[in-house]
């Protein structure tokens, strides 16, 4: 077999995972949708109850979104008078502000955008090195190793937080004092993304599963051939456990766009923020406590902004989040 | 943990003499290669920085050390008695305890039951789990903007409701009392992962169980008693053990809704949402108490041990692992 000969990989590897064997709810997609029979109705419409509780905050939220200010909170679900928030003419304070003039939104979108993309893409590839080399090679002080790796996912994040801090103002310090270098260090978004080049314990010990169920025999037949290592991981070993790198990649982007904490330690010029701490900036200047005049319908908006991207993540890639959820319940 | 033990250790001879064997193959080189960026890391940003948070936990480390001005004094265990003498300390644990108790086992059981609605809904079913798993892929932030309005004492479509059915609802939000019921349910409504482990674990029940038990005349209720929570008891512990800890490192929802900068409620109400992990974010970061901060974090760490040891222990009695002795 030569490094580029996958054409005939076996359903096997997928099904050593997980995926393949699953019912349709647990595999994604919504499957056919039959006609119900009279059994299925009191199920059908208690269902459809539940529904209701689940769905209708966002069907409030982008009503609510669309409403002229003052009348942001008459929780009528169809908007008696339909105003557009976004985006709009620049006025004074007492006037009702449109969402893109009161801050650096389109920026705040964009930051979150790229840092979650680049922090997904990084940490999927290096967790996926890390992860190989736990699967395939034997190597001395291999299981203590991966007892650490193991032991750090209970760590929590709090014991490392200020020390890594503190790393960073010493590094934003040294790369001040040496204006040739590139300022790196708290106040830039370098420490959101730049871990992620390092892997995570999670995502690791997810793909090593992935890995494990590679038949050996691919490797040893690539090796035959002469292939290299890297050529073997990178031509065999991660075409084939596509999926798990996926789910990864959608948990990391998701990570990201829900972060608030990190972008609150190091961020503080506003046209760094992200959208997490862009929505909170809001929420703080034009909440009634913030002191504001009310306009709500600003914080509406930026928070229908936040969600959406993730409503289309979702949309995209459901299958492997559902997917990736319920095999991590498996592993105990 | 379980998989540790899965790790297979590589045949050849025993010992130390294996293990130095191993540092003259070239495929141990090139396994740490592929391992050096997780090695770096776990240096640089974990084992180093507990090393140095366990030692500044017994300094003062502050703002003046940062800035440079003044040198850094070891305090001895000043930070720990702080944890005692602080009064917020104990507040807040209560508050994250209380929050903990209310969200974790509400959060199973929504999500059990929805798991089990779901298994039965059949054909349908992947279009309900699609909608209850909406909530999960919401931002903390947005979750925390919308416990402000919809929970709204005198606005909010939560009391609308409530108003339909004849009940007079509380004011949510600024009630010190319902504030920490308001953050739970609020994650209660986001119980999608969890209901999907759930009906993972659910599917995984053989069918041939619940007919040995039908065949037995076995009611519905002892098949789900007997036969379900026993099979599914695995999954039910892993979603508690996540749960907890996710509960005990509690923060962006109720620090969108009750805390920031430049809000005027920043005094009483907000106390009743002041969690642990809010507290030690503000210690450390708006205060610049690094010293202290670094204490409260390993006293958060030794809490969590605590709790997932006691929650193993207890495991050990309830939870029924296929193929194993017990």
């Amino acid at each position: 077999m030569t490094a580029g000969g996958q054409e005939n990989q076996p359903p096997a590897i997928a099904a050593g995972a997980g995926p393949r064997g699953l019912p349709q709810v647990l595999r994604g997609g919504w499957g056919r949708m039959p006609q119900p029979s009279a059994k299925d109705i009191p199920f059908i419409a208690l269902l459809l109850g539940l529904s209701v509780l689940f769905i209708y905050p966002f069907l409030w939220l982008i009503s609510a979104s669309f409403k002229p200010r003052g009348q942001t909170f008459d929780n009528a679900l169809i908007p008696h008078d339909w105003h557009w928030n976004y985006t709009g003419p620049k006025h004074p304070s007492p006037d009702p502000q449109y969402l893109f003039n009161v801050g650096p939104v389109g920026d705040w979108m964009w930051n979150s955008i790229w840092i979650s993309l680049l922090g997904g893409i990084l940490v999927t590839f290096s967790s996926a090195m890390v992860a190989f080399a736990f699967a395939y090679f034997r190597f001395p002080l291999r299981n203590l190793l991966f007892a650490i790796l193991l032991g750090t996912l209970m760590l929590p994040p709090q014991v490392t937080m200020i020390p890594v801090y503190l790393l960073w103002n010493h590094i934003g310090k040294f790369t001040i004092e040496h204006s040739w270098l590139p300022h790196i260090g708290t106040g830039t978004q370098y420490p959101l993304w730049v871990p992620n080049l390092f892997g995570s314990a999670f995502y690791i010990f997810l793909q090593r599963q992935f890995f494990m169920g590679i038949p050996r025999d691919y490797f040893e037949a690539a090796r035959m051939d002469g292939d290299s290592y890297w050529t073997m991981f990178w031509r065999i070993a991660v075409p084939l456990a596509k999926p798990a790198l996926i789910v990864t990649f959608i948990f990391e982007v998701q990570a990201k766009w829900f972060d608030l904490l990190n972008p609150l330690i190091y961020l503080r010029d506003e046209v760094t923020f992200t959208a997490p701490l862009g929505l909170k900036t809001l929420v703080d200047r034009f909440n009634a406590t913030g002191g504001g005049v009310g306009d709500f319908q600003v914080i509406m908006a930026g928070t229908v902004l936040i969600v959406l991207p993730m409503l289309l993540l979702f949309a995209l890639f459901q299958k492997y989040f559902i997917q990736g959820i319920s095999t991590q319940g498996r592993k105990g | 943990m379980a998989s540790v033990q899965a790790v297979k250790t590589a045949p050849g001879p025993p010992g130390a003499r294996r293990w130095l064997s191993g540092f003259r193959e070239r495929e141990t080189w090139v396994a740490y290669a592929f391992l050096f960026p997780w090695i770096f890391g776990f240096l640089v940003l974990t084992l180093g920085p507990m090393l140095f948070s366990l030692y500044y936990s017994f300094t003062d480390y502050g703002i003046q050390q940062i800035a440079g001005v003044e040198q850094t004094h070891t305090v001895g265990l000043e930070n720990y008695r702080q944890l005692l003498d602080d009064p917020k300390i104990a507040l807040t644990l209560k508050n994250t305890f209380i929050y903990t108790v209310m969200m974790v086992p509400g959060t199973i059981v929504v999500a059990l039951g929805l798991a089990l609605l779901l298994k039965r809904a059949g054909r349908f079913a992947g279009f309900f789990r699609t909608i209850f798993y909406l909530p999960q892929i919401t931002p903390p932030v947005a979750v925390g903007v919308l416990v402000l309005y919809l929970f709204n004492g005198q606005i909010g479509i939560v009391n609308k409701g409530l108003s339909l059915i004849g009940i007079q609802g509380p004011y949510w939000t600024a009630d010190p009392s319902w504030i920490k019921p308001t953050l739970a349910i609020m994650d209660v409504w986001a119980c999608g992962g969890t209901m999907v482990i759930l009906l993972a674990a659910l599917y995984g029940v053989p069918q041939h169980l619940y007919e040995a038990a039908a065949m037995d005349g076995a009611s519905a209720w002892r098949r789900f008693k007997d036969v379900t929570l026993p099979m599914i008891s695995p999954a039910l512990f892993f979603c508690f053990i996540i749960l907890t800890i996710a509960a005990l490192n509690s923060f962006a929802q109720a620090y969108t809704a009750f805390f920031g900068t430049g809000s005027a409620g920043a005094g009483q109400g907000n106390e009743a949402a002041l969690f642990y992990a809010i507290y030690l974010f503000q210690q450390a970061f708006r205060y610049f108490d690094m010293g202290f901060a670094s204490a409260m974090a390993w006293l958060l760490f030794a809490i969590t041990m605590v709790v997932t040891l006691v929650n193993v222990l207890v495991s050990r009695r309830f939870v029924f692992y296929q193929g194993s002795a017990r």
